[in-house]
């Protein structure tokens, strides 16, 4: 069951992905839990379904993974509620890390931003090996796909290494693979 | 055109672009635009693309930046959701998506096995290097810690470890 979403709801829809997008460390998906709880459990304006489906989309289409909010913005008040959402996602976030960019471009060389870029340096290289590893995860884990999902990331990798053919040709190389059943 | 590209590996796409390809930046100067990237709220590619574009243009580039990441897969991912109970009944489009997600995965760890390359002239040293990196592997892909404690925690920490590395090599020198 969902209630209706009227037009007067909409500074408050606004506002809440405004706050959220400070919170947002790590990444949008990391208030979901917080946005689950206005729009499904506290509002109604979406049923769990809903919810999961739009991160379900906005991780398998092309593009950052913050594109759940608008989806979610989307199934609540249709493109306006997706332009309130997505802008409430974003300004917030976008501003502060103009700002700090700036500052810490301006002070390159003073030893507290140097310690930051070497210090976040392995922990970042640290993150990418855990997001390939979680993305691969699927791959290794179900049988019926197990070989030629292998086969098609080691290709990949060696094709990045070995090469400097743009990533489009590998995924839609990718998705051919997938669509003839080889993935 | 790099957003469309990306299917979950933005980043990697921007990294072959911007670095392999173009030349724009170093390694390292990628890794430290996106360490700051992803220490700071709101999505990362968002917050990377935005540096990047006002280091180049300034803060016209750095909406340029975000707009052409955003707009294109915004509108895809609109259409999608529009029609979504249609398609997910293909076989053939759930085919597609996995062998794009499999990419997906082999793009971002080539990635970081270009920017280990990296780790060799930072102050730390290859030990401490290493032992972080893999640390934060653990804690994210196998402890499932969310991550913005890791990033937060292990970011801190590797600051400070920093820090006193290269006050010590500077009164060595």
């Amino acid at each position: 069951m969902t209630t209706a979403f009227m037009l007067s709801d909409l500074p408050e829809f606004f506002l809440h992905f405004l706050t959220l997008s400070l919170l947002s460390i790590g990444g949008a998906m990391s208030t979901a839990p917080e946005m689950h709880r206005l729009l499904v459990h506290d509002r109604g304006w979406l049923t769990d379904a809903d919810f999961t489906t739009a991160i379900a989309l906005a991780q398998a289409a092309p593009g950052p993974n913050v594109l759940f909010v608008p989806v979610l913005g989307f199934q609540v008040a249709g493109l306006l509620g997706a332009a309130a959402a997505f802008v409430g996602i974003l300004l917030p976030s976008t501003l502060l890390s103009l700002g700090v960019s700036r500052w810490g471009s301006r002070r390159r060389d003073t030893p507290g931003v140097r310690a930051f870029t070497a210090g976040l340096a392995p922990v970042t290289v640290g993150l990418m090996f855990s997001s390939g590893w979680v993305l691969a995860l699927p791959f290794v884990r179900e049988p019926a796909h197990r070989v030629g999902g292998i086969v098609l990331i080691a290709a990949t990798v060696v094709a990045m290494l070995r090469t400097r053919v743009a990533p489009i040709w590998l995924i839609a190389l990718g998705a051919v693979a997938g669509a003839l059943g080889w993935a | 055109m790099l957003a469309l590209q990306g299917f979950g590996g933005v980043l990697a796409v921007a990294q072959r672009e911007l670095v392999d390809r173009r030349g724009w930046l170093t390694r390292e100067e990628f890794i430290a635009a996106y360490s700051l990237a992803q220490l700071l709220p709101g999505p990362n590619v968002v917050n990377l693309s935005l540096m990047l574009g006002d280091r180049f243009f300034g803060w016209r580039g750095a909406f340029a930046a975000i707009a052409g990441m955003l707009f294109a897969p915004l509108v895809l991912v609109l259409v999608l959701a529009a029609s979504y109970n249609r398609l997910s009944d293909y076989p053939v489009v759930a085919g597609a998506l996995r062998g794009m997600g499999a990419v997906a995965a082999g793009l971002m760890l080539a990635m970081g096995f270009k920017m280990l390359g990296t780790l060799r002239r930072n102050p730390m040293g290859l030990v401490l290097c290493a032992l972080l990196g893999l640390a934060t592997l653990v804690a994210v892909a196998v402890l499932r810690v969310p991550l913005a404690w890791v990033v937060i925690g292990f970011g801190v920490f590797a600051w400070g470890l920093a820090r006193w590395c290269i006050a010590r090599q500077e009164r060595q020198s």
